[in-house]
């Protein structure tokens, strides 16, 4: 087992993420790389198994309380699973389960944990993993030594397609940990997100307003773009948590992925977790008076001119 | 109930960023710092708690953040109702020792609620909030948007991709990362902090550490390779917007 990687996956019961595959496409390639081969942790139902051909193993912990996923229930499943399999890395994303479940699974399985993570590599047995801090304005390069580690990988860094495989791997069964029938937590309802005022995901052109315009009323500035070229505002989540639009506008990780022809972006810093819901644009302009900005990173076309000066000439410009 | 909240200072992302001589760190001397802005979300949530249903609210900080202090009588202008500087750790920007020092704090003053962002934008070995609870022992939930305690415990509500909401009914103990609060962070007027400053009370606390997770080791740091960078658009405002509309315009976006 000295060189396995194991990838945990995420699903809604029914059907494995993209994530998953992104993860398992990778863990592929690291594990061939360390000698060993690529095992997922698949937590709640079993027949979600038949998804996953890209493994050679799938590792399953199957139980009531995994049937949706539950933070305490989890985290049992995973400690199981990590005890029995000895994977060299473990893989998650950084969604919210890998976010509740990486970094305490360092502290209970003892491995060090990089977070954020834009590239792995591997080679004699050595894991060095590249991780974005500072909201991707600095790159750090970690070694992850000794026996164990685990890696918490950024959406949208490997393709999906190399871990949809069509193999049939091997199904291991651990046994539910006897603590998934005394947790101290339940699920007590889902909400699905709200339904669109507008679909930002639809619009050919967005023009997007990042915490750069400081206040509720300036939206209006922006506003009067968006009307001039008749298309729909989107934003970045600090805007939208502030209430100054509605979060159904919301580009990002935990908001909508959108691939317009052209995204416009005015006082947005281009954040991980927003790049995560636009970057696949054909076409980005990005307004930032901060030229050290990672949004320009990204961006086809970038300015550092103010927006409270640019917005009204575009308006201007563009108005019918 | 008593509802600790935990603090971090981080470098002002606005600021530039200076790496040390040897590449391996953050060049902290001359940065600015702030509260991570995920802590004062977490804050913010504490004292919707204690608003609705009653708390003792503690704003907890590490005595070797920069300008902790600041960020501590903040919080008690807010309205935390007092305010602690943990000592007995070295200056550190790692989960790992941070996790370890309050795991320590708080076995000493134990909380039945900690709150805390759910991630700080310098977390190179992972986030606070699990790794505090797995040295604690205690159950945890991440990226949550509302706290309010019911039934003796907490109701949480714990986002997904998409906006998808997850509510769940947790038992305290726990330790919740929060990712925004119901309502955006309230203002403390800066004559109230001062009065709080006057008023002086940081009480400080020495802990002593747990084990701490084992570190990655940083090999180097750098900025991501400019290859694809934008292509700047420079001149006046007037400049910039007909460039833009042009590009617009050449690609079929918009009339005329
Ligand atoms: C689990 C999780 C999920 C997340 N999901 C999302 C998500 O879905 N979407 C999302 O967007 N974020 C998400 N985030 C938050 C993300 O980490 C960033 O905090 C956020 O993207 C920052 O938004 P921003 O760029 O608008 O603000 P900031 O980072 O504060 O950037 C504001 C920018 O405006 C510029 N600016 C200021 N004034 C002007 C001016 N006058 N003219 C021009 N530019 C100006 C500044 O230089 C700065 O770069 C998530 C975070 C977590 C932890
Ligand atoms: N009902 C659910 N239970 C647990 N996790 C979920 C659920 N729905 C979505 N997720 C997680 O959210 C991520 C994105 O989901 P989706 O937006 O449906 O692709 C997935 O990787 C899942 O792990």
């Amino acid at each position: 087992m000295g060189g396995n990687v194991l990838v945990l996956a995420e699903h809604d019961g029914k059907q494995i993420s993209d994530a998953t595959y992104e993860l398992l496409g990778a863990a592929r390639d690291l594990a061939a790389a360390l000698g060993g081969q690529a095992e997922v942790a698949l937590f709640g139902p079993r027949d979600l198994a038949s998804q996953l051909g890209g493994a050679d193993v799938v590792v399953s912990v199957d139980h009531p309380a995994l049937a949706e996923y539950l933070p305490e229930a989890y985290e049992q499943a995973l400690t199981a699973v990590l005890a029995e399999r000895s994977p060299r890395l473990v893989l998650m994303s950084t969604a919210t389960a890998g976010l509740d479940l990486g970094a305490a699974a360092a502290v209970r399985w003892q491995a060090p944990l990089a977070a954020a993570v834009t590239k792995l590599e591997a080679a004699a047995g050595e894991i060095v993993a590249t991780a974005q801090i500072l909201g991707g304005k600095v790159l750090a390069e970690l070694e992850l030594p000794g026996e164990r580690a685990i890696a918490a990988v950024v959406g949208g860094t490997y393709p999906a397609a190399a871990g949809q495989g069509a193999g049939t791997p091997e199904v291991v069964e651990v046994a539910p940990p006897a603590g998934l029938d005394r947790l101290r937590m339940s699920l007590v309802q889902v909400t699905e997100p709200p339904g669109g005022d507008v679909d930002i995901t639809t619009a050919d052109l967005l023009v997007s307003v990042g915490r750069g315009i400081e206040s509720q009323d300036n939206v209006e500035l922006v506003q009067e773009l968006g009307d001039a070229l008749g298309v729909p505002l989107s934003a970045s989540r600090p805007v939208v948590d502030a209430g100054w639009l509605p979060k159904t506008r919301q580009v990002g990780k935990s908001g909508l992925k959108v691939k317009p022809k052209a995204y416009l972006a005015f006082g947005i810093s281009g954040a991980p977790e927003h790049l995560e819901g636009m970057r696949d644009a054909d076409l980005i302009i990005a307004c930032n008076t901060d030229p050290g900005a990672p949004i320009f990173d990204v961006a086809h076309y970038g300015t550092t001119v103010d927006l409270f000066d640019l917005v009204p000439a575009l308006t201007e410009k563009l108005g019918r | 109930m008593r509802i600790v909240v935990l603090m971090k200072a981080v470098p002002d992302l606005v600021e530039e960023i200076e790496l040390t001589a040897d590449e391996t760190g953050i060049d902290r001397e001359f940065l600015k710092f702030v509260v991570s802005e995920w802590d004062a979300q977490a804050l913010e949530e504490a004292l919707l708690i204690k608003d609705a249903a009653g708390a003792d609210v503690v704003a907890v900080g590490l005595a070797s953040d920069p300008d902790i202090d600041q960020a501590l009588y903040t919080a008690l202008a807010k309205g935390a109702d007092s305010a602690v500087k943990v000592t007995g750790g070295e200056e550190t920007m790692l989960t790992g020792d941070r996790a370890a020092l309050l795991a320590g704090y708080l076995a000493a003053e134990p909380a039945d609620l900690v709150m805390t962002g759910v991630q700080a934008a310098d977390d190179i070995d992972g986030q606070l909030p699990p790794m505090l609870a797995a040295h604690l022992g205690q159950p945890h939930v991440s990226v949550v948007v509302a706290v309010e305690a019911a039934n003796g415990g907490v109701t949480v509500r714990q986002e997904f991709a998409g906006g998808l909401v997850h509510e769940l009914a947790v038992q305290l103990p726990a330790v919740i990362g929060v990712q925004a609060a119901r309502q955006a962070p309230r203002y403390a007027p800066i004559t109230r902090i001062r009065q709080a400053m006057q008023a002086g009370g940081l009480r400080e606390v020495t802990a002593a550490a747990a084990t701490a997770a084992p570190a990655p080791t940083v090999r180097r740091m750098f900025r991501p390779e400019q290859a694809s960078h934008a292509q700047m658009l420079t001149g006046s405002a007037d400049d910039v917007a007909t460039a833009i509309a042009d590009l617009l315009r050449d690609r079929g976006l918009v009339k005329g």
